[in-house]
């Protein structure tokens, strides 16, 4: 039932946000509802599919499984601010030059699921990939091409030099939303 | 021509997607907006005796609750859309929320309406329901029996139709040399799409203009639909299916719940918003398959198949779906001779009500059924004759010089090289070899075996006049309107509604192709009732050889205007236009040319066009194919069974599928890919199971097992190209070949690896301890 508010304080996408909040709200609608970063997936309610997916502190979690007020103090990336379309993350770029993704639901949180796993394992074979998918679900791809965007990833990110996994992206809602607020408006 | 047509172009959508941009339905955010949650049942089969929601209104930022009683007068009920002709078909009626009495454990009670999703949550907890609760029936043959639960008084018997067709007689079963018989279940599965069901209304009482955002494969049918449930007109009523996660069928239906939340939008004048927890998705969206199926199949001793008989009981649940009936006949009972020259054919369908969560259309929908059962049933009849079962099939398949072919079930296969593509996959696999390599393995006792499945596909639904003959309530024709800008960028509308098949990039492509003009100069929009004229929708692998061909057709028409434009610029007459890379020269003297995006500017313009052409470049088309189209291909997998454990390791996967012209390599394998992940996720690890009260027992993702990355090596795909005879494109489908073909490939499979054990038949799932099992059993018999 609806508990008293608390504060929390965190930062996501470079940008830190103060919100009240109750205790019981879960980080992914922190994200979508009270930040309008609609990225991020809901695609199940046992912490199965890894739709909801995001960095937390550079961690790969399921954000429907952290509440809100866990993330109080952390830093948190989204896929709105892992890469922007004129410079994207290389495996934002690896999802498109592999076809990694159909109806593109699970993909944020397939990309946030790899982008920890990369971190962990700059330079995985094939099974690791594999296995590192384990938390993922995608109904759509067969995984094959998820496992090559992966793999484009892995080959254009020089252990030497890390690509920046943050890149600090607008946090307002998208231009897109507003043009739908827009014609709901209209309607 | 140019050259973009049957090249690997990186998809369109994919900027959005992959940068959380992509908008679905729970996405969309409006001010003032309510969310509502819908209070299902938890029994299968019950009486409402009383339903208090008072403790539920108190519940702060509650804003209204609604009941079946409420509801039962103004809104109508929700429908079927496909009513088999002569099959008695039973239509009782669907209430958006129960009224007296629940039929499933899942089935709407009530809707809670609030401010926010956890307090509309919270409220439903509070609802008090007291339920008289009454035997249920989950499995079809028994609900067909004498005593058992009646769902509907309508029909008595569970019965919802029965259909018939084929040219069976007795007499062929009695004189054949052999006959084999045999019992499958298709087990029940649940789509789930990774984006939940979802949908947005919002009302404007001035204007009575409803818009609704839904998950839908068809927006157009939605609107047809909602537009007779909620009594709206339907040029009122907007549909928009913005990004949708994936359907696989599900997304076909129009649920209750829609126009549920379209009906509260407009009694509240606030948006209301509701998205289905994967719970919900489970009990409230519509299931797949679900079949058991007595077979018989007839043939000689050297290996010709001569009949096939298939009585089939279909589990519809505990409503009829909007396009479930259509399903377990139509799409099911035609193709089951699929590939073979079969000549005598005899299908019997009851279409079953129970106490379980409607069924409908899932990939593949009927035709993944019929091929299972074939490709079952031609590997049980090769080992009775001990024949390789390549060569069964070897010596059944429809030669390549019988198309168009005229199955007996009334089907006439367009075009097809069935022989080409055995033997492809058959050489890609080197069958021979592992052939040999198995009779080494099961000497050091490993037991591997090989699967082949040979496979045709109704794919293109369809013509409208076939739609009607089958007794679908709607054409099956597709709408594209081409709209060239002033300069020279392109607008296509398509009323197919694609939700990740990448149409947005192979339509760009077939433009491009068309008119010369760049991939990137082509948007491709769908989905929208307000933007798009008509259409019918995404599924039954209608898209491109449908939506593409309407597309085919609008934008030649553009380019006849084009032309006539053209010559009028370069002065001279339209039969000595010629037109390239998207250049219109004068014959013989290449040097005087206009750009298409020179003709789209005077187009416009319109200053000086030659006399009785409009202003402006726009075609519309809508097109109605002239048949349905056959796809098909031969899929081939290898494993390997631990027989200590059950496991069942997939070593390799071969398919080679043949949709006729392949427009994106890239976007066609993908489609192969997640078909064979499908198809092989019932071979080996799906199934919904009821419990004998009617309890969903695998409910979540914890207890459903969804296919995983690491159960799979890379496929190994390839394509043969058999263009279909009768559309501008010469394309056929490929979103559905490969659930249609892995199923049965990776089932045979298993068997031949288990043959020395002498097991005949596992039912699907083929889970490690139903593996172990048979083996044991096997064993003990042979
Ligand atoms: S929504 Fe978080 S794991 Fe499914
Ligand atoms: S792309 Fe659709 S679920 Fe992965």
């Amino acid at each position: 039932m609806e508990g008293s508010k608390c504060s929390v304080t965190l930062s996501v996408n470079g940008t830190s946000y103060t919100r009240e909040v109750e205790a019981r709200l879960l980080l992914v609608h922190f994200l979508r509802d009270e930040l309008g970063l609609t990225g991020t997936h809901v695609g199940c309610d046992t912490s199965q599919c890894g739709a909801c997916t995001v960095l937390l502190d550079r961690k790969a979690v399921k954000s429907c499984t952290v509440l809100a007020v866990q993330a109080d103090g952390c830093e948190v990336t989204t896929i709105e601010g892992l890469g922007r379309i004129d410079k994207l993350h290389p495996l934002q770029e690896g999802f498109w030059e592999k076809h990694g993704l159909q109806c593109g639901f699970c993909t944020p949180g397939v990309i946030m699921t790899a982008a920890g796993l990369l971190d962990e394992n700059p330079h995985p074979t094939e099974e690791e990939i594999r296995e590192g998918l384990e938390g993922v679900i995608c109904r759509c791809t067969g995984y094959q091409n998820i496992v090559r965007a992966i793999q484009y990833a892995a080959d254009r990110t020089h252990q030497a030099e890390p690509e920046p996994v943050v890149e600090v992206a607008a946090s307002a809602p998208t231009g897109a939303q507003d043009s739908l607020r827009q014609e709901g408006e209209d309607a | 021509m140019s050259t973009v047509f049957g090249q690997v172009v990186k998809r369109r959508e994919d900027p959005r997607f992959i940068t959380g941009r992509g908008q679905y339905t729970d996405d969309v955010q409006l001010p003032g907006m309510l969310y509502a949650a819908i209070l299902r049942s938890p029994h299968a089969h019950a009486r409402i005796v009383s339903l208090d929601v008072e403790g539920a209104k108190r519940v702060p930022g509650v804003v209204a609750i609604y009941t079946g009683r409420d509801l039962a007068e103004p809104m109508g009920t929700v429908p079927t859309a496909w009513i088999p002709p002569e099959s008695s078909l039973k239509t009782p009626p669907h209430h958006a929320l129960a009224v007296d009495k629940v039929r499933y454990v899942g089935d709407g009670v009530a809707m809670v309406v609030a401010d926010s999703r956890y307090a509309a949550r919270d409220a439903l907890d509070l609802i008090s329901v007291q339920y008289e609760v009454l035997p249920a029936v989950v499995n079809q043959v028994e609900a067909m029996r004498d005593g058992a639960p009646v769902l509907h008084e309508e029909a008595p018997d569970n019965v919802a139709f029965h259909w018939q067709i084929g040219n069976v007689t007795d007499e062929v079963f009695n004189q054949a040399e052999v006959v084999v018989r045999h019992t499958i279940r298709q087990q029940r599965l649940v789509p789930n799409p990774m984006e939940p069901r979802a949908s947005v209304a919002q009302y404007n009482p001035a204007t009575g203009e409803l818009t609704v955002w839904v998950t839908s494969q068809n927006p157009h049918i939605h609107r047809f639909i909602l537009s007779g449930i909620l009594g709206i007109p339907e040029h009122r009523l907007r549909v928009v299916a913005t990004d949708v996660g994936g359907g696989f069928g599900a997304k076909i239906a129009v649920y209750p719940d829609e126009a549920l939340v379209a009906f509260a939008a407009m009694d509240l004048g606030r948006p209301v918003k509701w998205t289905e927890d994967r719970r919900e998705h489970f009990l409230a969206t519509t299931h797949g398959r679900d079949h058991v199926e007595e077979l018989e199949l007839a043939g000689t001793r050297d290996g010709r198949i001569q009949a096939i008989r298939v009585r089939a009981y279909a589990n519809m649940g505990a409503y009829l779906s909007t396009a479930a009936p259509g399903v377990p006949t139509i799409l099911f009972g035609l193709i089951v001779p699929g590939p073979y020259t079969i000549p005598y054919v005899g299908v019997d369908v009851y279409g079953v009500f129970t106490n379980t969560t409607p069924t409908d259309a899932y990939r593949g929908a009927g035709r993944p059924e019929a091929t299972y059962l074939l490709e079952r049933m031609v590997d049980l009849y090769a080992r009775e004759i001990r024949m390789d079962p390549v060569e069964v099939r070897r010596r059944n398949l429809i030669p390549a010089d019988e198309f168009p072919y005229h199955t007996p079930t009334g089907l006439e296969y367009d075009s097809g090289n069935y022989h080409l593509a055995l033997s492809r996959a058959l050489d890609m696999a080197d069958y021979d070899g592992f052939r040999r390599k198995q009779q080494e393995l099961r000497a050091q006792g490993r037991h591997v075996g090989v699967g082949v499945t040979t496979y045709v596909e109704i794919c293109g639904l369809g013509p409208s006049q076939v739609a009607g003959a089958v007794g679908f309530q709607g054409g099956l024709w597709e709408s594209s309107t081409v709209r060239v800008h002033p300069t020279g960028k392109v607008t296509v509308f398509t009323g197919s509604s694609p939700h990740g098949q990448g149409e947005e990039t192979t339509f760009a492509q077939i433009v491009a192709d068309k008119l010369g003009v760049p991939v990137e100069d082509v948007e491709v929009v769908h989905g929208d009732t307000a933007r798009i004229s008509m259409g019918w929708g995404t599924y039954g692998s209608r898209t491109t050889p449908v939506a593409g061909s309407a597309l085919a057709v609008a934008l030649d028409r553009v380019l006849e205007k084009a032309r006539r434009i053209a010559a009028h610029m370069l002065e001279v007459s339209t039969e000595d236009v010629e037109c390239a890379d998207g250049q219109f020269y004068a014959k013989g003297a290449p040097s005087r040319s206009v750009s298409f995006q020179d003709v789209a500017l005077q187009a416009h313009m319109a200053w000086n066009l030659p006399q009785g052409v409009e202003p402006s470049l726009e075609a519309q088309a809508f097109y109605d194919p002239a048949n349905f189209t056959y796809s098909f291909g031969t899929h081939i997998c290898m494993v390997e069974v631990d027989t200590d454990t059950g496991d069942v390791r997939i070593d390799r996967y071969i398919a080679v599928d043949d949709c006729g012209r392949v427009i994106n390599p890239m976007i066609a394998e993908g489609q192969v890919h997640g078909g064979i992940v499908q198809g092989i996720g019932q071979a080996l690890w799906e199934g919904a199971v009821y419990d004998e009260q009617g309890q969903l027992v695998t409910g979540t993702l914890m207890d459903y097992a969804m296919p995983k990355a690491r159960f799979f090596p890379n496929f190994e795909t390839a394509f043969t190209e058999t263009p279909s005879p009768h559309n501008p494109l010469g394309v056929k489908g490929i979103g559905e070949t490969g659930t249609i073909a892995a199923t049965p490939t990776v089932v045979n499979a298993v068997l031949d690896a288990l043959a020395p054990f002498g097991v005949r038949e596992i039912q699907m799932p083929l889970t490690p301890e139903r593996v172990w099992r048979s083996i044991q059993e096997g064993g003990q018999r042979s």
